[in-house]
């Protein structure tokens, strides 16, 4: 059951990493919003396989509230994507820095 | 009976609230009515009120209404307190208040500001019942207060005139000095004695303190400071003059014969307190004296009818602070109750004189007015010989001759109080006459406009009878009276034990006051009257002028104020024009200026970036938490 945890836990790692540095290094909007995707289920992996290592529901119910949160993430970004091409006529967020301090 | 008592101040209080709240939206009739009336109704409650007393042996009454606060042991309550004095006081406010308001509600007939007038009035009287009725010091602040403001407001009633507004600024800001020493004073006494209620506290003093030691002589001052800046005395006496700039009832209501006066009634009331402070009460006496005759001669060369009254009202108040230092509680009292009759006539007289001669205020422009307002000059006549003590026939004669005897015969008075009463009094007849005689002697100089209705006229009537009868309420016994007013207060007011052998003296000594009340008034016929080539050759040479413009000026203490006190502080103003308490606060302002600018090129406007910086900080951190 350890290795379950360890190898688990690797590939939830990996998933972040893939995630965060797809979230860092691509400029097309849309990409970023399926990285952050990537990132939230590597967050959920996790709690699946502690919830499972430990044998509480805990993990699982966690795992859906992120899912219900991702939904909700997504149909807000996708909003602000639609707006994004309407206003600005691009898709590439580092066209965008009005809020320049 | 007795419960009327709290009706007297509330009535007045409900005539402001109602006349304030209407914003001017009621006819000029019911506005007459409610200003008016309330005071009326107040005058009948306050004679209820005093019938009770009576019927109760006139044994000192208590009426609380509620508890004000209530903190450990400081429980001020709102409760008011009806022994003689207390009585006395209340009757001259609700009484010459009464005639005062009926008398202006013809007079400020055709004013805009009808309204306002009556509204502040109400205040001004219900505030100064409460200062009188108050059972504790915390109680008689706020009456203290309210008339201070109902005193600035009617100064600047005429708000147009921005000189106005300055005279009822320079009032507020001469009486707030002396207010500021009077707060403090009410500190101490609650810090020593543990209760601002005034009986507990004189005789928690009276247990508590030595004669003559620190704290009795320090809380005496506290509070004289308060009483001189309201009774207008040296030498916070400098507002009062330019005062006169309020309509005329104001001046005769507030500024000379109540409001002035509230120094000495609170010196009175808290005469067992000033008895433990010999070398106070020593300090009232000269003040008096002093401020008596500086402003007696002030008096002198005015050439405004009001400013005249004016100083001649601080040198009447003089007088009751003179009796006050010598310990003659009962008659300072008395004369304020006299002064109050006489001054009001001769207000509201001048008033009419004024209103006559279309707003003149100068005696040099008046002249002969006694063929054309016969009654007025009857009534202004009265009202000068009482306040010149005219013997025998005048109230004022017999309420100054009691002073002056006192200043002579108390253990605490002497021959120098003595003779600068007589000095004073010697004064008062010479400039009162020669007022007199500039107004309604001589030739006519001008015509007259409105003279005075039955509403102006019932008032001047009734406190013409005043200033005569007033006197027969204290004829000393050396001329077969009884004294009663005297023995009337001595329950609240004690008299004082005369020096040994001047019993003897006492024909010498009045006939030495009627000689110098007699005197002046014979000595302003003969300089204004039958010689005044006499006084234009002395007004002529170069020290006459300068002492003419000199005491003009009221000595020129304005000119010293403004030159030693006005012009420091403006300096320090200019100074510490950048005030060095912000220089810190300036420097947190900065300082965050300073921070905002560093961290400003962190804000770059793009996501990524943002996201890189949660990405490395969240890292830092793990790699923290691992190392350690």
């Amino acid at each position: 059951m350890a290795s379950v945890l360890s190898e688990g836990l690797a590939v939830s790692a990996l998933l972040f990493a893939i995630g965060l540095v797809g979230l860092l290094a691509r400029r097309n909007v849309i990409m970023v919003l399926v990285a952050i995707e990537i990132m939230l289920n590597a967050a959920g992996l996790a709690f699946i396989v502690a919830g499972a290592r430990w044998g509480q529901a805990d993990g699982q119910i966690m795992f859906i509230l992120i899912l219900a949160l991702a939904a909700a993430e997504v149909s807000v970004g996708l909003a602000l994507v639609l707006q994004m091409d309407r206003r600005h006529a691009t898709l590439d967020v580092d066209a965008l820095s009005d809020l320049k301090g | 009976m007795r419960d009327a008592l709290v009706l007297v101040p509330a009535l007045p209080l409900a005539g402001f609230l109602i006349l304030f709240l209407s914003m001017g939206a009621l006819k000029r009739g019911a506005v007459a009515w409610i200003g008016v009336g309330s005071v009326g109704l107040a005058l009948v409650a306050a004679v209820v009120a005093a019938t009770g007393f009576w019927r109760h042996g006139a044994a000192p009454y208590t009426q609380t209404l509620y508890t004000w606060l209530s903190v450990a042991a400081f429980v001020p309550r709102v409760r008011f307190y009806l022994d003689g004095l207390s009585l006395v006081a209340m009757g001259v406010v609700t009484g010459v208040g009464f005639l005062i308001h009926l008398y202006s509600a013809e007079f400020m007939i055709d004013d805009e500001g009808y309204s306002r007038f009556f509204a502040y009035m109400n205040l001004f009287v219900a505030a100064m019942l409460i200062l009188v009725l108050a059972d504790n010091l915390l109680l008689l602040l706020l009456g203290w207060e309210g008339v201070g403001l109902a005193s600035y407001l009617l100064i600047g009633f005429w708000y147009g005139e921005s000189l106005n507004g300055l005279a009822a600024r320079k009032a507020f800001i001469m009486t707030r000095l002396g207010d500021v020493a009077f707060v403090i004073g009410l500190l101490v006494l609650f810090n020593r004695l543990g209760t601002l209620n005034i009986q507990d506290l004189v005789r928690n003093a009276q247990a508590v303190w030595v004669p003559g030691s620190f704290w009795p002589t320090l809380a005496g001052a506290l509070l004289l400071g308060g009483a001189l800046g309201k009774s207008a005395q040296l030498p916070l006496q400098t507002w009062l003059p330019d005062a006169m700039a309020g309509p005329t009832p104001v001046s005769a209501l507030i500024h000379a014969a109540t409001m002035v006066t509230a120094g000495v009634y609170l010196v009175a009331r808290l005469h067992g307190l000033y008895a433990l402070a010999p070398a106070i009460e020593r300090l009232i006496a000269v003040i008096g004296a002093v401020t008596l005759l500086l402003s007696a001669f002030a008096a002198l060369v005015q050439s405004d009818i009001k400013r005249v009254l004016a100083y001649s009202t601080m040198s009447q108040i003089g007088y009751m602070f003179l009796a006050n230092g010598v310990g003659a509680w009962s008659a300072a009292i008395f004369h304020f109750m006299i002064h109050a009759f006489f001054k009001a006539l001769l207000f509201l007289a001048a008033g009419a004189v004024i209103q006559a001669l279309h707003d003149e205020h100068d005696i040099g422009r008046m002249g002969g007015l006694r063929r054309q307002m016969p009654f007025t000059f009857w009534s202004f006549l009265i009202g000068g010989a009482a306040l010149s003590a005219f013997p025998f026939i005048t109230a004022g004669f017999y309420s100054k001759d009691l002073i002056l005897w006192d200043a002579f015969a108390s253990p605490l008075g002497g021959p120098a109080f003595w003779a600068a009463g007589l000095l004073g009094a010697f004064l008062t007849g010479l400039y009162t006459f020669r007022l007199i005689i500039r107004v309604f002697l001589g030739p006519a100089k001008s015509k007259i406009g409105r003279r005075p209705g039955w509403l102006m006229a019932v008032p001047i009537g009734v406190l013409a009878l005043l200033s005569v009868v007033g006197g027969l309420l204290n004829i000393p016994s050396l001329f077969g009276g009884g004294a009663q007013f005297t023995h009337f207060l001595a329950q609240v007011l004690p008299a004082q034990a005369l020096r040994p052998g001047v019993r003897a003296i006492e024909p010498d000594l009045e006939t030495a006051a009627i000689g110098a009340s007699l005197g002046g008034i014979f000595l302003a016929f003969l300089l204004f009257l039958h010689a005044p080539q006499w006084v234009e050759k002395v007004k002529s040479t170069v020290a006459g002028a300068a002492l003419a413009r000199w005491w003009g000026a009221g000595w020129g203490f304005d000119r010293l104020y403004e030159g030693v006190v006005a012009r420091a502080y403006a300096g320090w103003a200019r100074a510490n024009r950048d005030d060095f308490v912000d220089a810190g606060v300036d420097g947190v302002v900065e300082g965050n200026r300073l921070l905002h600018q560093l961290l400003r090129w962190t804000q770059t406007g793009h996501v990524r970036w943002y996201a890189m910086a949660i990405a490395l900080g969240a890292m830092g951190w793990f790699w923290l938490a691992v190392l350690s």
